[in-house]
């Protein structure tokens, strides 16, 4: 596909990105190789078309300068009079041409390779959310909801110097098996995201009410950063993607342990919501619940953003109807940024938030909700 | 092609009720059907109007100077980026185009004024309404859209009190447009001098003629989706809303239906600007006038089947990313056809390097780099990469900033001498193009970079591996904005005096505008010249 000088080329920029040192590394000046054949065709291509420019544009700038340099009257150069030729006209439209009917038939062979979905060996799927990613295991049956790790969000106003992987990091990590066709589904729950691992090569929409595909195949273990690649909204900047690869065996022991993990929470869940929870005890868990779901938007304080977040303190929603108030955090707000936190809460981390929503801030309804009231409004 | 003149605009006995000039007072300007006063009402708004959204894009160079928030809110952040591009696009380049189409196609065509002078005054001042309105909103609760320019659903409809305001505002520059296209093709076709057969209108001319149907083709199709994503808010329709049965990325299409041929009207006719420029400082016919006729309009039709390399990513077939692909690549045929033209006007020709060359040259360079780019955006699997970071930011200014804008500023120093009749300060002119044009290279050149190594758009705060080059950005652009404090103060200083310019102000120069005294008389060519 590519001649040996292409690749030569090709290996002689890869040599260049290696020498600007690790993902890390400041000024970086180049596409990263990446660890999917995706990723890899891409670079490859990156760099010949990248490669064919630099050459055109040496010649093109090259007689540019050369005429500014000498055919200038301050130089004595009298100016000739041609204005036409119909030869120079066709063949500067058609070796153009050419150039490109060169550069379009690799590229369409890495497109049809890159669309093709087929015979993958486990699907996950990837719904994007304001401002967080859920990842649904659909073969191994595991949840897990993705968010912008604390290490990075308190260094917001901070320095984030600290923290290397400062923006780029999450609370859950993505984990996949190397050497395994990956097909990844993805939707979106309110407004378009799109989900990007430069390394892994493939950036997609994530859009609601529509399931995008694409696949991936990871070569390496390692771990490997992106971001939201579609304007979401405020927290666009905040939603990291961090995929971690394993080898199959490691793979398998994690999902066990998620397992592991999910049952335990639901055993819990189970215990919890037939209990009857005291006041205090629903406030402490719910403040928690707050600081992780809900203050990100309407600040810790309870005070919100103006015009953007309304404020919990004093709100009518959380001193009044208390049907009302189940009912937004349960279905969210269609039109707003207030996602439905029915399916992504359990019952008794709802019950707790909204007593605490409604018991805090200066707000002092006195009610108290229990988890079973919760469990009963589904 | 060059066009004589025989008489120049000489006053016949019995059109006398011509013989007066501009009303006194501040009215004129309110009332005026001049096309004169109308140009220069829209070359100064769009002055304003690039100062303004140049201050935005100081704010978001200053945000993103450093990691970490030091300087808006990331909602605020957003509106700047949002209307940073609103008010570039609509309210600076647009009408500098508009404006300069104003003064120059009626002298250009030997035309008294444009066909209707009277819409053409209603086409500029909807432009300071629609702006208030847009720029009103950052004082309403929830600040001003921060949907980004492109407005796409679902995330603009949580706009919020602002989101009428933007339809309206985007409705009125709409209707501007297209009574200014009306306008320029009805001048065109209808009153050029008796001998100006359509091959032998000068190229900035064609350029508008292409722009202007370019113009009435893509501004309705943007007014129909606006006006979809207000129905979907306000009356219960469900467009682009899944739930209801409609698609958000059919927004998508029907948006960049109209933007991509809006790229092309704001740069087909900074092409005809700088195919004026070339051949008189190269003291040159320009080379290749059909073809370069014929490569503008090749632009003009292939820029509407192109518009999906702007959705790359939405999860097209396979065949619909084939087709974008190639047809976008091939707009690259047409486009080097030009560069490859003025190249061969410079060549051989005996130049001097005044400041619109300068501006001028710098265009034919800059712009390349900047299709160069696009080229390689235009690679479907490569662009899987490059879309929605700062790859494409970097690809974009270069052909709207040092494309688009450095034509709009070579024209101004071009043709300023014969609107004002004074020549500008050449020293003054050289600092600005220097200061401008290193400080543009650093400002935009190191966002390539940021794009390669997976830096997204639109974001106030990034890791820390995109810092240095963040840095560096930053710099470039705050010398930017301030080395165009410059470029105004040359401005207002020439229309305010200066040395006095000739009728024919430049060595080289050709086309009826140079027949005319410096300033030009109120009303020029009340008799059409005869043109050979």
């Amino acid at each position: 596909m590519f001649s040996a000088k292409t690749l030569r080329l090709a290996g002689v920029g890869a040599g260049i990105t290696a020498l600007a040192g690790s993902a890390h590394a400041a000024w970086d000046l180049n596409l990263p190789r990446g660890v999917t054949p995706i990723s890899q065709q891409a670079y490859d291509l990156h760099m010949l078309i990248l490669w064919v420019c630099v050459a055109i544009g040496v010649v093109v700038f090259g007689a540019m300068f050369y005429s500014m340099a000498v055919h200038r009257k301050s130089a004595g150069a009298e100016a000739a009079h041609f204005h036409h030729s119909t030869f120079a006209e066709i063949m500067w439209t058609i070796i153009p041409f050419l150039i490109l009917i060169g550069m379009a038939i690799p590229a369409t062979k890495a497109l049809v390779m890159m669309e093709d979905t087929s015979e993958s060996d486990m699907t996950l799927k990837i719904t994007g959310y304001q401002w967080k990613w859920r990842y649904d295991y659909i073969e191994d049956d595991i949840t897990l909801y993705s968010n912008l790790s604390e290490a990075s969000r308190s260094r917001l106003h901070g320095d984030p110097n600290e923290n290397k992987a400062y923006l780029r990091d999450v609370d859950n990590e993505v984990v996949l098996p190397i050497k395994t066709k990956v097909k990844l589904l993805l939707t979106a729950d309110d407004v378009i995201h799109a989900w990007w691992v430069p390394e892994l090569g493939q950036k997609k929409d994530a859009i609601p009410g529509y399931v995008n595909q694409m696949w991936t195949y990871i070569k390496e273990p390692g771990v490997y950063r992106g971001q939201c690649a579609e304007l979401c909204g405020r927290d666009h900047g905040f939603m990291p993607i961090v995929v971690r690869a394993v080898t199959p065996e490691e793979y398998v022991a994690w999902v066990a342990e998620q397992k592991g993990e999910a049952e335990a929470t639901t055993q819990q869940a189970a215990v919890d919501v037939n209990k009857e929870w005291s006041k205090d005890d629903l406030m402490a868990r719910g403040e928690t619940v707050y600081n992780q779901a809900c203050a990100a938007c309407h600040q810790a304080n309870g005070q919100g953003l103006a015009g953007q977040f309304p404020a919990i303190a004093g709100s009518p929603v959380a001193t009044g109807e208390l049907g009302a108030h189940v009912g937004i955090i349960m279905n969210g707000k269609p039109g707003t940024a207030m996602a439905a936190f029915g399916a992504q809460l359990n019952d008794t981390d709802i019950a707790a938030v909204i007593t605490y929503q409604r018991n805090a801030f200066g707000n002092d309804t006195g009610d108290v909700v229990q988890p079973k009231a919760i469990q009963n409004a589904r | 092609m060059s066009t004589e003149a025989v008489e120049h605009g000489h006053h016949d006995a019995h059109d006398d009720h011509h013989d007066h000039g501009p009303e006194p007072g501040l009215l004129r300007w309110v009332f005026t059907t001049n096309h004169k006063d109308i140009g220069t009402l829209y070359l100064l708004f769009s002055l304003v109007m690039f100062f303004i959204g140049g201050a935005m894009a100081m704010v978001i160079r200053a945000e993103l100077f450093q990691p970490g928030l030091q300087v808006v809110d990331p909602h605020v952040f957003n509106q700047m980026t949002t209307v940073h591009a609103l008010v570039m696009i609509f309210g600076a380049v647009m009408p500098a185009f508009v404006g300069f189409a104003n003064w120059l196609v009626p002298m250009m065509v030997g035309a008294p004024d444009m066909a209707l002078p009277r819409m053409n005054n209603w086409s500029f001042w909807i432009l300071p309404f629609a702006f208030t309105m847009l720029l009103g909103t950052f004082f309403q609760e929830g600040g001003a859209p921060a949907g980004g320019w492109t407005m796409y659903p679902p995330l603009v409809m949580q706009g919020g009190d602002n989101f009428p305001f933007l339809i309206f505002a985007v409705h009125l520059m709409g209707i501007s447009s297209v009574m200014g296209a009306i306008n320029i093709i009805v001048t065109i076709f209808n009153m050029r001098a008796p001998g100006m057969t359509l091959l032998k209108m000068p190229l900035f001319v064609w350029t508008w003629l292409i722009t202007a149907y370019l113009l009435v083709a893509a501004m309705p199709v943007l007014a129909g989706a606006v006006t979809m994503l207000l129905t979907d808010k306000f009356f219960g329709t469900t467009f682009f809303s899944a739930a209801g049965g409609g698609d958000p990325v059919m927004f998508q299409h029907i948006f960049w239906f109209f933007g991509h041929p809006e790229v092309y009207i704001m740069i087909l006719p900074a092409f005809g600007i700088v195919s004026h420029i070339i051949p008189t400082f190269a003291r040159k016919p320009l080379f290749g006038y059909e073809s370069m006729v014929y490569a503008t309009a090749s632009i003009a039709f292939l820029s509407f089947i192109v518009w999906a390399h702007h959705m790359f990513t939405v999860g097209m077939p396979l065949t619909g990313e084939l087709f974008f692909m190639y047809t976008t690549m091939l707009i690259a045929v047409p486009t080097g056809v030009k560069v490859f033209n003025w190249i061969a006007t410079m060549w051989k020709g005996s130049m001097t390097f005044e400041t619109p060359m300068l501006f001028a040259l710098a265009f034919v360079i800059l712009f390349t780099i900047g299709g160069f780019s696009g080229l390689m955006l235009a690679i479907t699997p490569v662009d899987f990469q490059y879309h929605d970071t700062y790859f494409v930011v970097a690809h974009f200014h270069y052909v709207l900033v040092t494309g688009a804008v450095y034509s709009i500023m070579a024209g101004v120093y071009y043709w300023l001498p014969k609107w004002t009749g004074h020549m500008y300060d050449e020293t003054l002119g050289k600092w600005h193009f220097w200061l401008s044009t290193i400080s543009v290279n650093v400002l935009f050149f190191p966002q390539h970079f940021l794009g390669l190594a997976g830096m997204p758009r639109r974001i106030p705060d990034y890791n820390i591996q995109f810092a240095d080059w963040n840095m560096v950005s930053s710099i470039g652009g705050f010398a930017f904005g301030l080395s165009q404090l410059l470029f105004a103060y040359v401005v207002i200083k020439c229309i305010s005096g200066g040395k006095k310019a000739t009728d024919e102000v430049w060595e080289g120069a050709e086309g009826l505008e140079f027949t005319l005294s410096s300033p030009p008389p109120y009303h020029s060519f009340n008799e059409p010249p005869v043109v050979k």
